[in-house]
């Protein structure tokens, strides 16, 4: 199975992560248009600034198709800022998102860059031992609706989760050698592939 | 276990400003103004670099209260700058909780001979660089992220260019030199041979590398964007421009979408008839007006 995995390219972490998803066995390319949206079969929304790639997901067109391939069950990874991106909201602040997953957010949850941090994080997902997981003027997730699965957490704070077809997480899995947040991502992609094959083959 | 100020946290956060650009600001309002056309984070300022080379005169780190504001104003990170060489001037910058020190050229030198000790600091830096040795000095002493020099608040990208490519060529030197060659390149850049090493097996800096000094037009930061730069700083010619507004955002979009000349194309269209800041030709400064010959 190989699926294309997207990354979202305005502005961010880009190569990291395209680097990262291939050394976990993918096939991954940048996305900057619409047009390269079609032709993934998955998508990550890398670090970045959130307020900054909000704008211009609108000012190019990529908002609406994004919103609407999500809904459809494309599979979607966001890391720190793509966590914002893809929340339902922000808490205490009037940032527009794309509301792909039903969480609440807060920006700079864990501080400035003063405070950003590597931390041993233990996630029961991915095995043992602890992720080495790099938080950077990271968000925390301060609520979550009823199908979100807690993945992770840091301080007593959420920091992993997972709604059906989408992945997010505070930190930053593509800055270190540590593949595992990756293959666990790679894994849903196969899955959710798996599902359209078997739906267009009931329906031929 | 949590580690704060460690190298991959520091260089870290550059590399999620990739792609976009940083804004020179001098007052909350403008940092509003960078925010909303999209800036990725804003350099606090008292005054732009073309007023600073107006002024004349010492420039130093600016008011502190000014650097407060200009924080509680914008989420995006905030960036200040200080003298080359003094650590007080930055270890009250850490202590404010700035984002990013940039230890800058266009601020008058603290010190003619030593930078900073950037290691010992947790808020990470950016320097400038000239050339690939100047770089990669600026990196052995801790420097997080690296820009070019360029001419700053001259308008005229020409310096910015040579800096650019100098580095880009510097880098490409090493990628295919025998290894037997590199102690001695090292010795000849003035930089660690274990950094100098590095670049020549990965071909790039072991951190960001934005061009900076010059910047005027949308077409300036596409320029720079396809000649390797990861970002763009833009000093003076957001807000030296007759339109600041349209030029932050004209500038994000040709920084976002540089190899695609159409977005280009609407960037400099997006400007109407508004004109950019006032050049200056580099060659008609004098010695002692020169900001990149500062620290080296």
């Amino acid at each position: 199975m190989t699926t294309n995995v997207g990354v979202l390219a305005l502005q961010g972490d880009v190569d990291e992560h395209i680097a990262a998803l291939e050394r976990a066995g993918a096939a991954a390319f940048a996305v900057k248009t619409p047009a390269d949206l079609e032709r993934a079969g998955a998508l990550v929304i890398p670090g970045g600034e959130s307020t900054a790639v909000m704008k211009l997901l609108e000012r190019f067109g990529l908002k609406e198709p994004i919103v609407h391939r999500v809904a459809a069950g494309m599979p979607l990874w966001g890391t720190c800022m793509g966590m914002i991106v893809a929340a339902r909201d922000v808490a205490d602040l009037n940032q527009p998102t794309l509301g792909l997953i039903d969480i609440t957010v807060r920006r700079n949850a864990f501080g400035r860059q003063n405070e950003s941090a590597e931390v041993a994080l233990p996630i029961a997902a991915v095995g043992a031992p602890p992720f080495p997981a790099v938080f950077i003027r990271a968000p925390w997730i301060e609520r979550c609706g009823p199908n979100v699965e807690l993945l992770a957490k840091r301080d007593g704070h959420g920091v992993m989760v997972r709604e059906r077809n989408v992945l997010a997480t505070s930190f930053h899995p593509e800055l270190t050698s540590d593949r595992r947040v990756h293959r666990y991502f790679l894994a849903m992609v196969e899955q959710f592939a798996e599902r359209v094959k078997g739906k267009s083959s009931t329906a031929a | 276990m949590e580690s704060t100020g460690t190298i991959t946290v520091k260089r870290g956060l550059a590399q999620m400003l990739k792609g976009g650009v940083i804004m020179d600001v001098v007052t909350p309002e403008h940092a509003a103004i960078a925010q909303e056309a999209g800036a990725v984070a804003v350099m606090a300022l008292e005054r732009i670099p073309a007023d600073i080379r107006a002024a004349g005169g010492v420039a130093r780190m600016s008011a502190i209260e000014l650097i407060r504001s200009i924080m509680d104003a914008v989420t995006i990170p905030v960036m200040a700058k200080v003298r080359i060489g003094h650590f007080a001037e930055a270890a009250v910058l850490q202590q404010l909780g700035v984002d990013y020190i940039d230890e800058s050229e266009v601020l008058t030198p603290a010190d003619d001979k030593y930078h900073i000790d950037k290691h010992s600091f947790t808020t990470p830096f950016v320097c400038g660089a000239r050339d690939l040795g100047e770089a990669l000095r600026r990196i052995a002493e801790g420097a997080a992220m690296i820009r070019s020099k360029g001419e700053a608040g001259s308008g005229n990208i020409v310096e910015a260019v040579r800096h650019m490519r100098a580095i880009g060529d510097g880098i490409r030197e090493l990628s295919v030199a025998p290894k037997e060659e590199l102690v001695a390149r090292a010795r000849d850049l003035g930089a660690p041979y274990e950094i100098v090493a590095e670049v020549a097996e990965n071909g790039r800096l072991p951190v960001v590398l934005f061009c900076a000094g010059g910047v005027a037009t949308p077409a300036d930061a596409a320029l720079m964007m396809q000649l390797g730069a990861e970002g763009i700083f833009v000093g003076s010619g957001i807000f030296k421009s007759k339109d600041p507004k349209r030029f932050a955002r004209a500038i994000v979009d040709a920084t976002t979408h540089y190899s695609d000349p159409s977005v280009v194309l609407q960037a400099c269209r997006s400007l109407g008839g508004s004109e950019a800041m006032p050049g200056l030709d580099v060659r008609s400064l004098s010695e002692r007006e020169l900001l990149a010959p500062r620290g080296n």
